[in-house]
């Protein structure tokens, strides 16, 4: 199997979406001429031309907005957001329109968009680029959360994003877009909705997506060779829809779950699952809950700082000798 | 901007720029003492030396993040900023090293904050992007597009309803003219005369687009759909900046009357020291705009010309900058690190005023 990046991984799921579906088009700033700000969509415009891979202004509203209303009449638009940090300048076409179109139209309207963009800490951006909103979109029903945290991963579950005629936010990160793994060619198409056992174990179970997977698989292997524990890694992978029975049967098997997201803690992802877990699988903790986020406090620029805000995994290993003692 | 200039054009620019401005005999810049001169030429020096050693510091990986350079647009904050009374304030956008020189801040404390020290004007909180000193009535550096612009509007809405004559600058790029929120703040400003003179720094490019691949029409005149006064001004001569700003200013100040100030600039360096810069525009542009246009090296001919420089204090004033900026450098490696409680700090004022705390409940979760 190809080893490629995430990035390729990404690129390779929007080519070869594009060559299937003449509905599908990839809109935002930077993504045609110059390559994209991460160098995503490098190479498209050579290869499906201007009027798929589309640049636009510093317009996030109108733009998003605009893709919400194509997509009424059938267009699939990829639209891209350079960061998902600027969501909010779109917030009211994202979570207004797109998320209760089809509601208030008694599902007479369908919204297949998808937007999709880096949300992520831990690059020294600041407070106004580090935003994490998976939790407040998944807020809304109506709409479909994925964050991916592996190549395979990203480009099995685009594939899935861009067919799928529900609007889907697609959150990548962009200290992930390098990391290189194994990713089938062609035809790879993982389904929204089922999360992924990265690491087994029986003696916690460790619930997480994004990059924070990584951060727990490193902290998985540190707790098995120091401290003689087996930690299980759950990826969810998707949000929303939640793949809450593969949480529950790891639990089941675990006793003791520690949840870690780089959310900050009010009513993060990490709320909702920690919630269901209690209320579904009670009978089977040894122990409470505990969550691992980023510190509670817009993000710190200064770059040591910074990588302690945010989940690592030293401090997922902490958090998780903690759950054990 | 994109336009490459004709040769003789490029000729008669080089011209130009050793003769004197036309906007030198303007009133406002025929009352600067020679002193005053000085002054100006050695705050763009000094903003220019800055962020060349941000630059080293950056390829040296002691800063972490974005750096945006400002290097070509010196004129542009230091020539508006040379007018502010204390009552004038200021709003920019990411963008912000050279307005944050330009009203007086220190180079230690903003070298400090690229560091990530808690030195920093912002204690390593904020970074390249969010500089701030309300002491000096400079309300930042904003990381979102256009998003200071209402901002600006607002300390303009503070300013009439206190009965205050001054007036808010607020800066943007070519790029953020294109943001709805900018949009509604020409209407308010129009609808309600505030004191603002909204200033697009026309560099030519939004990152990787060009002006004309982004908006349609002229970006000034779109003032002129919400009934606003507008105006251009070259942005490589200092003197023409000063000239145009100060006519708009003062129709902020004395009659509160909102206006739109298109300065024509250009950048030199990619849109961050990360963008490669060499899919959007022609190197040999770039050079152009370096040989003839140049803020500090045009304005240097015209001090010449008037008499007022030489080659001596020249190179003292650039001496000393890059002395100052060596320094600042010193002083950022020598700083301390915030530390991990201080990621807590500076959220909520009651949390960091206990004593005088009202409310009751958690503030913080784990
Ligand atoms: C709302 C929003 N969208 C996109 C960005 C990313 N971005 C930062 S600067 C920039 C280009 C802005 O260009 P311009 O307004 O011309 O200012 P310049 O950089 O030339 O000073 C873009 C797209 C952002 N920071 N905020
Ligand atoms: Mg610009």
């Amino acid at each position: 199997m190809p080893v490629i990046s995430y990035r390729e991984a990404i690129r390779h799921a929007l080519a070869e979406e594009l060559e299937r579906d003449a509905n599908v088009v990839v809109l935002g700033e930077e993504v045609a001429q110059f390559n994209g700000a991460y160098k995503v969509t490098e190479g498209l415009l050579a290869k499906f031309g201007p009027n798929r891979i589309v640049d636009t202004p510093i317009s996030e509203a109108g733009f998003i907005g605009m893709g919400v209303g194509a997509s009424m009449l059938g267009i699939r638009p990829v639209m891209e957001l350079m960061f998902w940090s600027f969501y909010s300048v779109a917030f009211d076409q994202i979570l207004n329109n797109a998320a209760n179109v089809r509601y208030m139209s008694g599902g007479l309207i369908n919204c297949p968009i998808v937007i999709r963009g880096p949300a992520n800490g831990g690059t020294n951006v600041g407070a106004t680029h580090s935003h994490t909103p998976e939790n407040v979109l998944a807020n809304h029903p109506g709409v479909k959360v994925v964050v991916p945290s592996t190549p395979s991963d990203a480009k099995g579950l685009l594939k899935s994003a861009i067919r799928d005629n529900d609007p889907v936010f697609f959150l990548e990160n962009t200290i992930l877009y390098g990391d290189k793994g194994e990713v089938p060619e062609g035809e790879h198409v993982i389904p929204l909705g089922v999360a992924d056992v990265k690491r087994a174990g029986t003696d916690l179970t460790i619930v997480t997506y994004g990059r924070s997977v990584l951060h727990s698989l490193a902290a998985a292997d540190l707790l098995q060779k120091e401290h003689d524990v087996s930690a299980e890694v759950v990826d969810l992978r998707t949000i929303r829809p939640l793949d809450i029975d593969t949480v529950l049967a790891s639990v089941a098997k675990t006793h003791r779950v520690l949840i870690v997201e780089e959310q900050k803690p009010f009513a993060s992802v990490g709320s909702q699952l920690a919630y269901m877990i209690q209320r579904e699988a009670f009978d089977e903790l040894d122990a409470p809950i505990h969550r691992l986020t980023t510190v509670d406090a817009p993000a710190i620029y200064s770059p040591p700082i910074e990588a302690e805000q945010l989940p690592n995994p030293q401090r997922v290993l902490k958090a998780a000798l903690e759950l054990m003692a | 901007m994109s336009k490459k200039p004709s040769a003789t054009a490029e000729k008669k620019d080089a011209e130009s720029a050793a003769s004197v401005s036309p906007a030198a005999n303007v009133g406002i810049n025929q009352k600067l003492t020679k002193d005053d001169r000085i002054d100006l030429f050695r705050m763009m020096m000094r903003i220019r030396r800055f962020e060349e050693r941000s630059l080293r510091a950056y390829q040296a990986k002691k800063i972490g993040g974005f750096l945006h350079l400002y290097i070509g647009q010196e004129a542009v904050a230091v020539g508006s900023c040379s007018l502010m009374g204390k009552n004038d304030h200021v709003f920019t956008a990411y963008r912000d090293h050279g307005h944050a020189i330009a009203v007086g801040m220190g180079v230690n404390e903003l070298m400090a904050e690229l560091y990530g020290k808690a030195t920093g004007c912002s204690k390593g909180k904020g970074g390249s992007m969010h500089y701030f000193a309300p002491d000096r009535n400079f309300w930042g550096g904003h990381g979102i597009v256009g998003g200071q612009i209402p901002l600006g509007t607002g300390l303009a809405y503070a300013l009439k309803y206190k009965n205050i004559k001054g007036a808010a600058m607020a800066f943007m790029g070519d790029g953020a003219v294109n943001q709805g929120a900018v949009h509604e703040a020409y209407n308010l400003a129009s609808l309600w005369q505030l004191p603002v003179v909204f200033v697009i720094e026309n560099n030519g490019y939004s990152m990787g687009t060009s002006q004309e691949r982004s908006s349609a029409g002229e970006l000034a005149k779109r003032a002129e759909g919400y009934n606003m006064a507008w105006g251009t001004c070259d942005g490589h001569d200092l003197y023409d900046v000063r000239a145009v700003m100060d006519k708009f200013l003062r129709a902020a100040r004395e009659e509160s009357k909102p206006s739109v100030v298109e300065v024509r600039t250009y950048r030199y360096r990619g849109h961050s020291v990360a963008d490669p810069d060499n899919t959007y525009r022609a190197k040999a542009e770039i050079e152009e705009y370096r040989r003839t246009k140049d803020p500090i090296q045009v304005f240097q001919h015209q001090l010449v010309a008037e008499g007022v420089l030489d080659e001596a204090l020249i190179e003292k004033i650039d001496q000393a900058a890059r002395a100052e900026a060596e320094a600042a450098a010193e002083f950022a490696e020598a700083s301390p690190y915030p530390t991990v409680d201080d990621i807590q700090k500076d959220v909520y004022w009651e949390a960091d005023n206990p004593s005088e705390r009202k409310s009751k409940g958690r503030l913080f979760f784990d």
